[in-house]
C-alpha cells in the first residue's frame, strides 16, 4: 500500500485534525499504536471502519483517517455488528472507554464476544469516567474515591480478562498506553485475528486518576510473553486473568493471554459466502414462490 | 325449525384451551374455504401463556371480499365447555354448536335458548381411534364442520397435506383419517339440510394467498430488497422475526435475533450506514428501548425502518391484545428535534406496500421510517389479491457517483447544505467516500462540531427535508359517497372493520365518507383540512383513550372532531361498535 502514518491523520476537522485530549493522557499512546498497526498491515484507509463510543476515548476516530462511526453511549459492538455482517470485507475496529464497554455496555461485549464476530474491540480502560469530569467506572479499584463515589467505591472492579475468557473469546489481550510499540504490536495481531479480538489498554488519565498512573503501571505490568505462558492454554490464561487480583495490585500481567481459531459467525452465514450482503442484487427479488405458499 | 338456506356467508368460531392447536385449525378451515375461491378473514384472540386459558379463531367466508370480522356466530365448534358459556350468545338463530357430547352435556335449558342446533360429535373418540392422539380432535372437528356445509372434504384434504407436509406421512395420516372420522359421523348422524349454512366452491375463481399482516410487511420488506433484519421477540411482532428466519437463506439475508432491542436497532443502523437496507420491529415497550437510536438515525441520516406492532400498554400491558395507542409516541420518540415518518397501513395489502415505500422513502430521505401496525393487523389474516409487484421500482435516494468521490479532498461532504436539505451518501469501502457520521452535532464532513452558525445549518437542513416529504407522500384516501356530509376519520386498522360498517350503514340508508390515514407524519393538513371543511359532522374512529389522532387534527388544521368512537378494552372495532357510534351521533 505504501502509506505513511501521516496518510492516517487529517489537516483539518475537528480541533483542526488534533487530538485535544489533555497533555500526557494515555490516548495519545493509543492512537499512535493504530496508526502504527493500520500502516504495518498495509490496509487502505477507504476499507478500514473505526467505531468510537462515548468519552475521550470515543473520540480517537475524528482524529484517524479512516470511515468512522460515533455510537451511543455502551452501543458501539452493535453498530460494528451491523456494519460488518453487512460487508464482512471492511476491517472493523471499535474504540470504547471503559465505562462504555464494561459498564453500560457489558451486556452488548458478552454477545459479541460469543458471536465471534471478525472485528477488534479496544477498551481504554482508565478506570474513570474522564469526560464527565471524574465519576467511577465499573473497573475503578475498590475504595477509588471520585465525585460520585466521595467515600470510596464499595464494588470490585470488574474483571474485563477473566469475563471475555468465560465468554468464550477467541482472542483475549491486554496492553499499556505506556508501551505503545508493544501495544502497535497487540493490535496488529487483534485485527489479523479472526474472530473476535479484546484488547483491553490500560490507559492512565492524568487529570482524573491520581492513582493508577505511569509511575503505578510501570512498577506492576511485565509482559507475558517475557515468561514461559502458553496463550493456547486456557486454564493458564484464566490464571493469569486473576493475577491482579490475586497480587492484591501487585503484579498486572500484559499481552496476549489467550487465542484460539474458531468458525466467525460471518463463517456461519452461507448467504454471504460468496459476497457481502451490501453487493448482492436487490432489482430481481422475486417473492412470487413464497406467496404461492399462502394459497 | 325450517329457515332459508345461506349459502357462501359464514361466521365460524373455534374455541379452546392453549395447546389445542386453535390458531392452527382456524387458519387450515380458512383456507380449505379460501382455495375454493371464497373469500375469508381471520382473526385469533389468545391470553398471554402457553398452555390452559381460552383461545380461539374465529373465521369469516363470505363471497364477495369481506375486510373484517363481526360478532355473529354461525357455528361455534368447542372443544371445552368454557367455550360454549363464553360464546353462546353470540350464536345466530339457527346457528350451531359442534361439540363433543361424551365431554359436555348441552340442553336448550342449559343455554338459556332454543334456537340453536346441537351438533355433538365424539371429537375425543374419534381422533383417539383414527388419530392415536388427542390433538387430532381439531382434525375432527373440522372435518364435521366441513360436512355440516355440505362442502368438498377435498378443499380440507389438501390443506391438511400441505399444512404437515414437513412432518411427514406420519402426521399427515392421521389427521386425514380424523378429518374423514368427523365428516362420516355428521353425514351418518344428522339430517342433509340440518344445517342452514352451506359453503360451495366458486367456479372459474383463483384461490387467493391467505395472508397476515406481519407476513405482508415481511414480503414488503423482502421485496423492496431489505437484506438485514435485526429483533427481540416481542409479541406482537415476533411473526416478523419468524417469517424473516424462515426465508433468510431463501432470499440471502441476515436475519439476527439479538440480545436486546437496543441492540436490533443500533445493529440495523449500522448496517444501514454500511450501505444495506435494514428493518427491524418490535411493540411499544420495546421500541422505548429503541427510543435513544432512533435519534441516532435521525441525526446520522442513515436510512432504517422500524415497526412498531402496538398493543395495549403502559409497560407490558396486555401482551396479546390490540391497542392503536402508541401514534404520539412513534411521532415524538428520543430527545432533540429531527425528522422521521410515520406510516399505519389500513390492511393487509396495505402492509405490503406500504412497507415498500418506507424502505424507498427512508433512503430517499435518509430518515428512519416508522409503520405502525397492531396485534390485530399483525396477526389476523384475509383473502388478497396476489401483490402486483411490476410497478414497484427502488428508489435507493442520493447515492455517490464518481464524479462526486473524485473530488480531491481526504473526506467526503456527506452533509453538504442543500436545497432539499438531502445530501449525498457514500458507503464504506468505496474509495473518496471517507466522512464520519455520529450522534454528535457535525459538520459538512461529519466531523464532530460545537459551532453555532454549523448547528443552526445543520438543524435546517435536516428539518428541510420533513418539507419535501411532505410534498411527495402519498395522500390520506377518502373511501364511500364524497357528497355525504358525514365525514368519518381514522388511521391504521380501523380501515378494516370501517369499510364494513360503510356496508351496513348504507343498507340502513346513511351514507358516510371515510377519510383513511396512512401517512402521518408529516401531517396532511391540507387533505384533512379540505375534507372537514366539506362535511356538515366529523366523527373520528380511534382505538386510544386520548384521541391521539383527534389532538393531531386539532394542532395541525386547528379543527376540532365533533364526535369520537374511542376504544381502548384491548379489542379491535367490530363493524357493529362503529355503526352503533355513528347512529348515536346522526
Amino acid at each position: 500500500m505504501g502509506l505513511k502514518i501521516s496518510d492516517f491523520k487529517y489537516k483539518f476537522g475537528y480541533n483542526g485534525g488534533l487530538p485535544n485530549w489533555c497533555p500526557g493522557c494515555g490516548n495519545f499512546g493509543i492512537i499512535t499504536a493504530i496508526r502504527h498497526s493500520l500502516v504495518n498491515l498495509e490496509l487502505d484507509p477507504k476499507d478500514v471502519v473505526l467505531i468510537g463510543g462515548i468519552g475521550c476515548s470515543g473520540k480517537l476516530p475524528q482524529w484517524v483517517v479512516s470511515y468512522g462511526f460515533h455510537a451511543l453511549h455502551g452501543r458501539t459492538l452493535p453498530v460494528a455488528t451491523g456494519i460488518k455482517l453487512s460487508n464482512h470485507e471492511l476491517t472493523v475496529i471499535v474504540h470504547a472507554g471503559d465505562g462504555d464497554c464494561y459498564g453500560i455496555g457489558l451486556g452488548h461485549l458478552i454477545h459479541s464476544i460469543r458471536r465471534n464476530l471478525d472485528v477488534a474491540c479496544i477498551v481504554h480502560n482508565n478506570q474513570v469516567y474522564g469526560l464527565t469530569t471524574g465519576q467511577t467506572s465499573p473497573t475503578s479499584l475498590k475504595g477509588f474515591k471520585t465525585k460520585s463515589t466521595p467515600e470510596g467505591v464499595i464494588e470490585l472492579p470488574i474483571n474485563p480478562i477473566a469475563l471475555a475468557l468465560s465468554s468464550d473469546a477467541t482472542f483475549v489481550a491486554r496492553g499499556y498506553a505506556g508501551d505503545n510499540r508493544h501495544l502497535a504490536e497487540l493490535i496488529t495481531e487483534g485485527i489479523k485475528h479472526k474472530g473476535f479480538a479484546l484488547i483491553d489498554v490500560l490507559q492512565p488519565c492524568v487529570t482524573f486518576n491520581r492513582v493508577n498512573t505511569y509511575d503505578w503501571f510501570n512498577d506492576r505490568v511485565y509482559k507475558l510473553e517475557e515468561t514461559d505462558h502458553d496463550f493456547t492454554d486456557k486454564d493458564a490464561a484464566f490464571e493469569k486473568a486473576f493475577e491482579w487480583e490475586k497480587t492484591n495490585n501487585e503484579k498486572i500481567p500484559i499481552g496476549i493471554f489467550y487465542k484460539e481459531t474458531r468458525p466467525t459467525y460471518e463463517d456461519e452465514n452461507p448467504q454471504i459466502a460468496e459476497k457481502p450482503l451490501v453487493k448482492h442484487d436487490i432489482t430481481k427479488i422475486d417473492i412470487e414462490p413464497v406467496l404461492n405458499m399462502l394459497i | 325449525m325450517e329457515m332459508e338456506k345461506v349459502v357462501n356467508t359464514l361466521s365460524w368460531k373455534l374455541g379452546g384451551e392453549a395447546g389445542f392447536g386453535i390458531m392452527s385449525a382456524g387458519l387450515i378451515f380458512a383456507k380449505a374455504c379460501s382455495r375454493g375461491g371464497l373469500n375469508v378473514f381471520v382473526i385469533n384472540e389468545y391470553p398471554s401463556l402457553i398452555r390452559g386459558g381460552h383461545n380461539v379463531s374465529h373465521v369469516w367466508v363470505m363471497e364477495r371480499e369481506i375486510t373484517s370480522q363481526y360478532y355473529p356466530v354461525d357455528l361455534l365448534v368447542a372443544l371445552n365447555e368454557e367455550t360454549v358459556e363464553l360464546h353462546k350468545n353470540e350464536l345466530n338463530p339457527g346457528g350451531g354448536i359442534l361439540y363433543d357430547g361424551d365431554k359436555i352435556t348441552l340442553t336448550a335449558e342449559s343455554l338459556g335458548r332454543d334456537d340453536v342446533n346441537l351438533y355433538h360429535v365424539p371429537l375425543e373418540k374419534i381422533a383417539t381411534e383414527t388419530g392415536e392422539r388427542t390433538i387430532m380432535r381439531n382434525s375432527v372437528a373440522l372435518g364435521a364442520s366441513i360436512a355440516l356445509a355440505d362442502y368438498d372434504l377435498d378443499m380440507l384434504n389438501g390443506v391438511i397435506r400441505d399444512t404437515f407436509a414437513p412432518k411427514g406421512d406420519k402426521v399427515v395420516n392421521p389427521n386425514l383419517a380424523a378429518a374423514k372420522g368427523g365428516y362420516d359421523y355428521i353425514k351418518e348422524n344428522y339430517p342433509a339440510d340440518s344445517f342452514r349454512f352451506k359453503l360451495s366452491k366458486i367456479k372459474g375463481r383463483e384461490p387467493k394467498p391467505l395472508i397476515s399482516g406481519s407476513e405482508a410487511i415481511s414480503l414488503g420488506a423482502i421485496q423492496a430488497g431489505c437484506k438485514f433484519y435485526s429483533a427481540y421477540p416481542m409479541t406482537p411482532a415476533s411473526p416478523i422475526l419468524h417469517f424473516m428466519a424462515a426465508h433468510e437463506r431463501r432470499f440471502g439475508m441476515i436475519v439476527k435475533h439479538t440480545e436486546d432491542e437496543i441492540a436490533a436497532m443500533n445493529m440495523a443502523i449500522g448496517a444501514a450506514y454500511a450501505g444495506v437496507r435494514a428493518m427491524t420491529a418490535t411493540s411499544g415497550g420495546g421500541f422505548c428501548l429503541m427510543s435513544e437510536a432512533l435519534g441516532l438515525a435521525g441525526n446520522t441520516e442513515v436510512p432504517v425502518v422500524v415497526v412498531v406492532a402496538q398493543r395495549p400498554g403502559p409497560a407490558t400491558g396486555l401482551a396479546t391484545w390490540t391497542a392503536q395507542g402508541d401514534l404520539r409516541f412513534a411521532i415524538h420518540a428520543a430527545q432533540g428535534e429531527f425528522p422521521r415518518l410515520v406510516a399505519a397501513p389500513g390492511d393487509m395489502e396495505e402492509c405490503f406496500y406500504t412497507t415498500i415505500n418506507a424502505h424507498n422513502f427512508a433512503e430517499r430521505y435518509q430518515v428512519p421510517v416508522i409503520i405502525l401496525e397492531d396485534k390485530y393487523l399483525a396477526e389476523s389474516s384475509k383473502s388478497v389479491e396476489k401483490f402486483n409487484v411490476s410497478n414497484v421500482k427502488l428508489d435507493r435516494g442520493c447515492l455517490a457517483r464518481e464524479e462526486d468521490l473524485e473530488a480531491e479532498e481526504v473526506t467526503f461532504k456527506r452533509y453538504e447544505f442543500t436545497e432539499t436539505g438531502i445530501s449525498t451518501r457514500a458507503f464504506p469501502g468505496q474509495k473518496g467516500g471517507i466522512h464520519n457520521v455520529g450522534g454528535e452535532e457535525h459538520d459538512v464532513y461529519g466531523f464532530m462540531s460545537e459551532d453555532a452558525e454549523n448547528r443552526r445549518k445543520m438543524v435546517e437542513k435536516r428539518m428541510r427535508k420533513l418539507e419535501l416529504a411532505a410534498k411527495e407522500l402519498p395522500k390520506p384516501k377518502l373511501y364511500g359517497d364524497e357528497s355525504s356530509d358525514l365525514l368519518v376519520i381514522g388511521w391504521g386498522s380501523t380501515k378494516c372493520p370501517m369499510l364494513e360498517a360503510m356496508r351496513v350503514l348504507e343498507e340502513d340508508g346513511l351514507k358516510v365518507k371515510f377519510l383513511h390515514l396512512i401517512w402521518i407524519l408529516p401531517f396532511p393538513t391540507e387533505e384533512v383540512r379540505k375534507f372537514m371543511d366539506s362535511s356538515a359532522k366529523t366523527v373520528l374512529v380511534e382505538g386510544n383513550f386520548t384521541s391521539q389522532l383527534g389532538s393531531l387534527i386539532r394542532e395541525n388544521t386547528g379543527k376540532v372532531v365533533d364526535h369520537k368512537i374511542l376504544k381502548y378494552d384491548g379489542r379491535p372495532f367490530y363493524p357493529e361498535d362503529i355503526v352503533r357510534g355513528i347512529k348515536e351521533v346522526v
